[in-house]
């Protein structure tokens, strides 16, 4: 068959929807964005039996047409304009069939949009056990549509809904339109003019005024100004009217089809889960129990993983260096593409545990509670109680993080939650922070059992989250964005955890910051290694001849030689240069070049640093031994004086200065991709180099 | 019987919604279920009552104190 069938999955947030779109499609399903915005759009793919191709679309959650936030104006894109690229052939609607009431009222909205439609009624086991009978077959042909019976989480129905599909499916007859209140607009006329298939269109459009008005018919618009004009047309009271009529419609249908036999033990059993989940105190201690089991798992048991991604990322460096043909490409592709890549895969064990558990607190219905609980706390700072997810993603790393704000609906919450979430320390710090603080911090125990070094780094988090929140409220002051808040969030039905979508949960995330990310940083990995590699060919020649002659003379073995010729080649080459011509900027931190360097190095990813200094100290071998470079950071002195670089004031300083600014290219480029501005990623940028040239000066100089 | 707003009642406590007067959120909680005439119980309340859940139509929702403010509602005996 030539033309695929679109197939649009639409309904009300938390009726399943994905899982069904789990098992229609499985892994066959990709995740961008839809054009202009930044609301993820999945597509999916498969077969029917006759060999037809379905590409099926899932929107995301809506409870109406009416949209008041970006992820809800997609639906209503999609389905009201026939000239979108994905207006579909056929909609499925997912409806919770434990909670018809609000459900059926947007079918009722797509049935006036005379699309052929078929009506899914999810989660029957729970329908039951809540004491409803629905009463299919007269639904049925009330409403003129398809109606499946389904439990999408343990795949029954699939196979019948799939054989639907192939029948084909009419548009019901049914309108739902209330034409008369409160004023009769000349529909017809409207729908002629706009060039639309119907009169629910028409109206729509005639409420929004915006939407299929293209380029070619922006003359629309004085038209449909004036009919707003002429029949007093008020799109807030349209719109409410509407809705409550509909409502009027659905409660009718569901009286004569659906009863409830019995008050279920269900509701009993849910109401008690809340009330301990979300109890005053004990709500709070289950929630940072919770935490501190993910923060284990991403900084504990991830360990492991990110151990063995590491020795064998740097071991097949080493075999490639060895065994491809020694020269610049075999450079190229060692030291810069799969240093990149490594620094890529290394995040990738800490990311699906972290989306591992947030996948598993949202698929329970955990997740909107917390968000329940920390809203009024947040809201101090100008943020929600859907911030605190990103924060806490966000000591993993930004970019999923930042990717995690997306349906936070208030603009503002959500701009500064993006815009403070880097300042929580991420992983890719931690290495800098365990060599910075062993470089001063004696190894020594508080009261026998806290380690000295230990709650140093507790600090370095708590100095994350502190700061993070404190900009919050700075920005919640300075920040002017008119447009008024509410925090309206269904609180769903506490579930058994389905793994597969918890699965999918984790695959598709950590696709989205292998490709977002990774490229980045893959791309960075090489222009370092090119900065680093290279130099002004005169100094390199000189540099050179002196090692060819140190070679012949044989004054030092092999390994020391190596590592001696490679931190001389870094001093001087192009990033050395960039590292001596910043000196003066960072001097009064307490830096010379060399750290420098480092910094520059570092905004591929902040963890670079401990091997440029590795390098830049000559340490020898493949994987350096951390507490050597140790011993010879210690002992290092600024150029031409006998004025140790290490002290505590300057390391101090430094790991402020990594704290606060904002060294990650990846980061910068996700904050510009999700705002779709430069403005607030230059303003990102700015703001934490200020915090942190500012914090780690003042702090240097306490110290000296 | 009295007329009060929602953020006036205690967790445990019912009541039948007669208005909303906010015009901007108003489309929203109609949405969840929030309509005129249906009964509403307070279920939960965060600390400060606020948020606190209701449940309405068979749905359980969260809202903020001042979004409670804007639904007047009849208290049940």
């Amino acid at each position: 068959m030539s033309e695929k069938l679109k197939i649009t999955l639409i309904g009300n947030p938390n009726t399943g929807k994905s899982s069904l779109f789990n098992a229609l499609t499985g892994l066959n399903q990709r995740i961008a964005n839809f054009p202009g915005i930044t609301v993820e759009k999945t597509t999916g793919y498969f077969q029917l039996p006759n060999g037809q191709g379905v590409h099926l679309t899932d929107m995301p959650g809506t409870y109406s047409l009416y949209p008041k936030s970006k992820d809800e104006a997609v639906p209503f894109e999609v389905l009201t304009n026939p000239h979108h690229t994905l207006y579909p052939h056929l909609v499925i609607f997912v409806a919770d069939s434990a909670n018809l009431k609000r459900n059926l009222v947007l079918l009722t909205q797509i049935i006036d949009l005379r699309l052929p439609v078929i009506l899914v009624l999810n989660m029957m086991d729970q329908s039951m056990a809540q004491g409803y009978e629905i009463n299919i077959e007269e639904l049925k042909s009330y409403l003129g549509i398809p109606i499946i019976p389904m439990n999408a989480r343990k795949k029954e129905g699939v196979i019948e809904l799939i054989k639907t599909i192939e029948k084909g499916v009419d548009v019901s007859p049914c309108t739902f339109i209330n034409t008369e209140k409160p004023a009769p607009i000349p529909l017809d006329t409207l729908k002629e003019q706009l060039h639309l298939c119907n009169s629910y269109q028409a109206l729509l459009s005639l409420q929004q005024s915006i939407v299929h008005i293209d380029e070619k018919h922006q003359y629309f618009r004085p038209a449909l100004d004036d009919m707003k004009a002429n029949y007093n047309f008020d799109p807030g009271v349209w719109q409410r009217e509407d809705l409550l009529f509909r409502y009027k419609r659905v409660f009718e249908i569901l009286k004569q089809f659906v009863h409830q036999k019995y008050e279920p033990a269900f509701k009993r059993r849910q109401e008690k889960l809340d009330k301990i989940l979300t109890h005053k105190i004990g709500g709070y201690l289950i929630f940072f129990a919770i935490l501190f089991l993910i923060f284990q798992a991403v900084f504990s048991w991830a360990e492991y993983p990110m151990h063995l991604i590491e020795t064998s990322v740097s071991a097949t460096q080493h075999w490639l260096h060895h065994h491809l043909p020694k020269g610049i490409l075999n450079e190229l592709f060692t030291d810069g593409v799969l240093s990149g890549l490594g620094g890529v895969l290394v995040f990738i064990p800490q990311i699906a545990f972290l989306f591992f558990f947030i996948g598993l607190m949202e698929d329970t219905g955990y997740l909107a509670r917390v968000a329940f609980m920390m809203d009024k706390l947040m809201r101090g700072f100008g943020l929600n109680g859907k911030s605190v997810i990103p924060l806490i993603s966000g000591t993993a790393c930004a970019v999923p993080a930042i990717l995690a704000t997306r349906n936070i609906e208030h603009k503002k919450s959500r701009l500064i939650t993006i815009l403070v979430t880097p300042l929580m320390s991420c992983s890719a710090r931690l290495p800098v922070y365990i060599l910075l603080i062993g470089l001063v911090i004696p190894d020594s125990n508080i009261l026998g059992i806290l380690s000295l070094r230990g709650l140093v780094l507790m600090g370095m988090y708590l100095l994350g989250f502190l700061s993070a929140i404190g900009s919050a409220w700075v920005f919640k002051l300075f920040m002017n964005i008119k447009e008024k808040q509410y925090f309206i969030l269904e609180l769903p039905v506490y579930r058994t955890p389905n793994w597969n979508n918890v699965w999918i949960t984790v695959f598709k995330k950590v696709k989205t910051f292998v490709f977002q990310a990774g490229k980045i940083i893959v791309a960075i990995a090489i222009l370092l290694w090119f900065l680093a590699s290279f130099g002004p060919p005169k100094k390199f020649e000189k540099i050179n001849a002196h090692f060819d002659s140190l070679r012949v003379s044989k004054t030092m073995n092999e390994s020391q030689l190596d590592a001696a010729f490679r931190s001389e080649k870094l001093q001087n080459s192009y990033a050395g240069v960039l590292g001596k011509t910043i000196q003066p900027v960072i001097k009064p931190l307490g830096y010379d070049w060399k750290i420098g360097i480092a910094i520059i190095t570092s905004f591929a990813a902040r963890e670079v640093f401990v091997g440029t200094m590795a390098t830049l100290y000559g340490i020898e071998g493949e994987e350096p031994d951390i507490s050597k470079l140790k011993d010879s950071m210690r002992n290092a002195h600024y150029e031409n004086s006998n004025v140790k670089v290490y002290t505590t004031a300057t390391v101090i300083s430094l790991l402020i200065f990594y704290a606060f600014a904002l060294q990650c290219m990846s980061t910068i480029a996700v904050t510009y991709r999700e705002t779709a501005s430069w403005k607030w990623a230059l303003l990102q940028f700015t703001f934490m180099g200020t915090l942190a040239y500012l914090a780690s000066f003042i702090v240097f100089h306490i110290l000296k | 019987m009295k007329i009060v707003s929602l953020s006036e009642l205690r967790v445990g406590e019912s009541a039948i919604i007669e208005e909303i007067t906010d015009q901007w959120s108003s489309i929203k909680l109609i949405e969840m279920g929030c309509l005129p005439g249906e009964k509403v119980t307070v279920k939960l309340a965060a600390p400060f009552h606020d948020p606190i859940a209701i449940e309405v139509c068979g749905n359980l929702i969260s809202l903020r104190k001042d979004e409670a403010h804007s639904i007047l509602v009849k208290i049940l005996p």
